[in-house]
């Protein structure tokens, strides 16, 4: 915790999520239910107007700031897109747009272009789109790049789900019209990196929890007349579990902090690559220590593993940034390694 | 339950980034007659000639208190001086264990009269120290230690033998743990002792490693007179006294860039060929190495900040020394190239690393005595 806004932030994230996040509500969510109650209470307290300026109404917060918020919805696997409307409302802040009253954003990732004040093109994992009221978008226009807002329909979604059912329509615009939209400096890449950026700390959340869980577990489940906990197989199994957990932790600060000195790409492109990898060993640990009953519906592990399996995929997979990573280190050469992890930086 | 480790951020100061430009500048020329092999092992390479031109610069006891005669600059500086040394292969091991744990231990727990005799030394680069811990029947169990040392007038006799002793042969000093008093008293009979290795009875023999290396001895003790002088801190407080050493001992950049000169070759083999087979793999290990960089540094600024990070340091270390041994099998499985320490550079780091790399998670506290102590933090014993 760096300061008092966070303070504050992780205690209002865990008297909400504690209340609200209960396995019903997250069972519910995935039969399609809306937890309308939990939504309120979150916009009431203005947790999606974190990185908002104060002036116009939001927290004023910093990206490590939103990273608290990121891994609480991640930790208690909150089945709302708090993350979502967070990255939405800082891309409206950067073009100067305002967001409508209640409406609820989602990001369109994809390439777009318009034509006349028309949009068009497709994003094809949206994330929340069956509840989401507006999307906010990049877009070519000529040679501009804009940052654009447009309001959604049903014509427009093909409705699908993500392994760990949350929502990821398909949405094809065909010559829409632009509520709003201005002209950005910016990098054509930014919503795969703020998604990224969001779904590492999520992940570093919801790690946490199955280490959390595992542990509670380990500690409860009798065999062979004491706790499993107590056998050195299982220690050393959870321990390695938790040395991931802190490194997943420590890589999602590294990228939000990054984010907040202006210089994340570097950042971004580790959290995502480490994280991943994270997943890939902490899953695995968290089910083995829970046994049979951790692959039931019944019991409630798989809540965050399998947002862990699908987070792991979305906004480029560990792979992919790792791959861009490693096609930096080669291309510059040996000599500007070292240099390039000292200051964070791909293009020295 | 909730998570045991506290992991905040740690930014460098300035001063050290100035400090790391002026640390590349020296070592641009000071390593240039320095052979591959003796850069690829790091901290295990020892130079004294090296050592006493980075203690010329001030660069030994960096951060200790000036009336101490150290520079009395942050542990992030001195951070910086380390990670600089190690990654550009500096043969820093004559003087590494007098710098990161015995000049703070004399500080923190020694006498004026140590503190003035030995202290000096050090910071000279000329004064070098092993450390004498583990036994034949005591490895992981350090407790289980017998080498024993009993009062008698103004000495203490010592008889025993310490084991896998690094260095020892270069070294004028071992910090020793002996046993003062009975041995069903495991943890409150042991004392710390500042041992001459000069002295009558001490006899030091060489124990070759696997890869023709002589850094491990054997150190017997016969009939060893110390002077009570030389105890350090209190008698019966060993074992803490150690305990809080380890801190410093295990989260260091010594304990994942072992192998950092494998990997800079390997970029460099890549680079040459143009070649991105195993672009991904490169990827991965970056983002590796910067995670365990941002959780060591961080360590380091909770130390600076007067914290006590055992459990923290545990987890860089175990992360640490995976992360170190993955690299000469990935080598391996990236390039069609056998280890081979008459072959080009690539091949000779290869040779090196593949064979000490076992040692990685031995040393400093086993991965399974590491991970006892994660479990315990995680409220499982």
């Amino acid at each position: 915790m760096t300061n008092e806004t966070s303070q504050l932030l992780y205690d209002t994230a865990e008297k909400l999520f504690s209340d609200h996040v209960t396995k019903n509500c997250i069972v519910d969510s995935e039969k399609g239910i809306w937890p309308d109650k939990l939504w309120t209470e979150v916009i009431d307290n203005g947790l999606n107007l974190v990185l908002v300026p104060e002036e116009l109404g939001g927290v004023g917060g910093s990206w490590m700031n939103a990273g608290i918020l990121f891994k609480a919805i991640g930790r208690y696997q909150a089945p709302i897109p708090l993350a979502e409307n967070i990255i939405s409302s800082y891309i409206l802040g950067l073009a100067g747009i305002e967001q409508p009253d209640n409406s609820i954003l989602t990001i369109l990732n994809g390439a777009f272009f318009a034509e006349s004040n028309l949009i068009s093109g497709s994003s094809p994992r949206t994330p929340f789109s069956s509840y989401s009221s507006h999307g906010v978008l990049l877009f070519k226009d000529g040679s501009d790049l804009k940052i654009g807002l447009v309001e959604l329909n049903k014509n427009n979604i093909k409705e699908n789900n993500n392994m760990a059912l949350e929502s990821r329509g398909h949405i094809d615009l065909d010559k829409e019209p632009i509520i709003k939209s201005a002209t950005v400096d910016c990098d054509s890449n930014l919503i795969n990196k703020l998604g990224a950026l969001m779904r590492s700390n999520q992940m570093a959340g919801a790690l946490e929890a199955i280490l959390t869980q595992s542990v509670r577990y380990a500690n409860e489940r009798i065999q062979f007349g004491r706790p499993i906990g107590k056998f050195q197989a299982i220690q050393q199994d959870l321990a390695v579990l938790s040395t991931h957990v802190a490194a997943s932790s420590v890589a999602a600060d590294y990228a939000s902090s990054s984010m907040d000195k202006g210089n994340p790409d570097f950042a971004i492109a580790v959290a995502k690559s480490r994280i991943d990898d994270a997943v890939s060993v902490g899953a695995g640990i968290a089910h083995q220590v829970h046994g049979a009953i951790g692959f039931t519906y019944e019991h409630g592990l798989h809540f965050a593993t399998r947002r862990l399996w699908s987070w792991r995929a979305e906004y480029g997979s560990g792979s992919e940034w790792a791959k861009l990573l490693g096609e930096k280190a080669i291309s510059h050469g040996s000599e500007k390694f070292w240099p390039s992890i000292t200051q964070g930086n791909l293009d020295l | 339950m909730s998570i045991p480790f506290n992991f905040r951020l740690t930014d460098f100061p300035s001063e050290a980034e100035t400090l790391r430009l002026e640390v590349r500048e020296f070592l641009s020329t000071a390593l240039v007659d320095v052979p591959k092999e003796t850069r690829a092992e790091t901290w295990y390479g020892a130079d004294e000639g090296f050592s006493r031109k980075v203690g010329e610069r001030g660069w030994i006891g960096l951060s200790w208190p000036t009336e101490f005669g150290g520079s009395g600059r942050s542990a992030m500086e001195r951070y910086v001086v380390l990670e600089e040394m190690l990654t550009a292969g500096a043969p820093v091991g004559a003087h590494w264990i007098a710098d990161r744990q015995s000049g703070p231990l004399i500080i923190r727990y020694g006498t004026s009269e140590q503190q003035e005799k030995i202290l000096p030394g050090i910071l000279k680069g000329e004064t070098y120290f092993c450390i004498g811990m583990s036994e034949p029947d005591s490895g992981s169990d350090l407790a289980a230690l017998r080498t024993k040392a009993e009062k008698k007038g103004e000495k203490y006799i010592v008889n025993g033998t310490k084991l896998w002793t690094s260095g020892a042969q270069r070294c004028q000093y071992m910090i020793a743990l002996f046993r003062t008093s009975k041995e069903e008293d495991r943890h409150g009979g042991l004392t710390q002792f500042i041992v001459d290795l000069t002295l009558p009875g001490v006899t030091i023999r060489p124990i070759i490693d696997l890869a023709g290396r002589h850094h491990f001895n054997e150190v017997i003790f016969e009939d060893v007179e110390v002077p009570e002088t030389m105890l350090i801190g209190k008698e019966g407080d060993g074992w803490n006294q150690v305990t809080a050493e380890l801190a410093l001992e295990r989260s260091g950049p010594e304990r994942y860039l072992s192998s950092y000169a494998l990997l800079q070759e390997l970029i460099k083999e890549f680079s040459e060929r143009n070649d991105y087979e195993g672009v991904t793999e490169i990827g991965r290990q970056m983002a590796h190495l910067t995670t365990l960089r941002q959780m060591s540094v961080s360590v380091a600024g909770m130390l600076n900040d007067g914290d006590n990070p055992a459990l923290e340091a545990s987890v860089v270390k175990d992360l640490g020394a995976v992360f170190e041994q993955d690299l000469p099998n990935l080598a391996h499985r990236l390039m069609d190239l056998e280890p081979d320490s008459q072959g080009n550079d690539f091949q000779r780091y290869l040779a090196i690393l593949t064979q000490i790399s076992p040692s990685f998670s031995l040393r400093g506290g086993t991965r399974e005595i590491l991970r006892g102590i994660i479990a315990r933090g995680l409220g499982l014993r």
